[in-house]
């Protein structure tokens, strides 16, 4: 489903979405996941040097119903939202409609040192937190110099 | 219920940059429901406010992040939502309600009594 900006800021916002959207277009080897803005629910990625951390933003939906699974180094989000708008045989008039309703699925691809095992996922105030470890080998280490 | 561009521009213009988060509007015979998503708002750092006739929804994302984390990629950029309509003089702003669960804004602004449907009767003479 082609989705509006989930969060448009401004007209530079709106501006700097076209110019994606162009490109999109006219890129003859965009990534092979597109260019994952733009879609539900919105993703934030950050990274320490213990842990990645996803920050799925999904308001609205039930948090027993989201399923979150990793498998080959990729992380799949998925679910469904039921939309809040009445039904068509209800005596309501529609006046904006902007939040997303139905299906959705994202992936992110995660770095190589992750710890599959080792993965909490909490769901608060809409958003949904997945902090993953990353294998202790991997992190740095200061070697002391004799 | 009309959003008023002009006057969240000139508001912007002066405080902080914030999101302008999606939401839904519909209207029945006794009032207008406004859906609104504002992940990771928790309930004390809502802010609704009801001046005149502009009805503002501020909010500040609370995320708990760990110390020494980077953003490596971003798609809700800046930790504030901020959206304002006016409404209009049928609505009754004094008796607004709000709900926030799961991130989501319900607010519900009832009509006045006097603007509620009345059936006009026609009689035949």
């Amino acid at each position: 489903m082609p989705y509006r900006s989930l969060y448009p800021r401004d007209l530079f916002a709106e501006l700097d979405r076209l110019q994606r959207d162009m490109q999109q277009a006219f890129e003859l080897s965009p990534s092979i996941r597109g260019l994952g803005r733009g879609g539900f629910p919105a993703i934030n990625v950050g990274s320490s040097p213990n842990s990645v951390e996803i920050y799925a933003f999904a308001p609205g939906v039930d948090p027993t119903a989201i399923e979150a699974q990793i498998e080959k180094g990729v992380l799949t989000i998925a679910g469904e939202r039921k939309p809040d708008l009445p039904g068509k045989d209800e005596k309501a008039t529609v006046h904006i409609d902007e939040r997303y309703a139905g299906r959705f699925r994202r992936v992110v691809s995660l770095p190589e040192d992750i710890d599959p095992a080792a993965v909490q996922a909490r769901y608060r105030d809409g958003v949904l937190h997945i902090s993953i470890q990353r294998r202790q080998a991997a992190q740095p280490r200061r070697i002391t110099i004799e | 219920m009309s959003e008023s561009n002009v006057a969240s521009k000139a508001e912007a213009a002066h405080s902080e940059a914030a999101l302008l988060p999606p939401v839904d509007v519909f209207e029945d015979a006794s009032g207008i429901t406004l859906y609104a998503d504002l992940p990771g708002v928790p309930r004390d750092k809502l802010i609704l406010q009801v001046e005149s006739d502009t009805l503002t929804i501020e909010g500040e994302v609370n995320l708990d992040t760990p110390a020494g984390m980077e953003a490596s990629h971003a798609e809700v950029s800046l930790p504030r939502y901020r959206r304002v309509f006016t409404l209009s003089k049928e609505l009754d702003s004094e008796k607004v309600s709000a709900e926030l669960k799961n991130g989501v804004l319900r607010l519900r602004i009832p009509k006045a009594e006097h603007a509620q449907p009345r059936r006009i009767e026609v009689r035949v003479e």
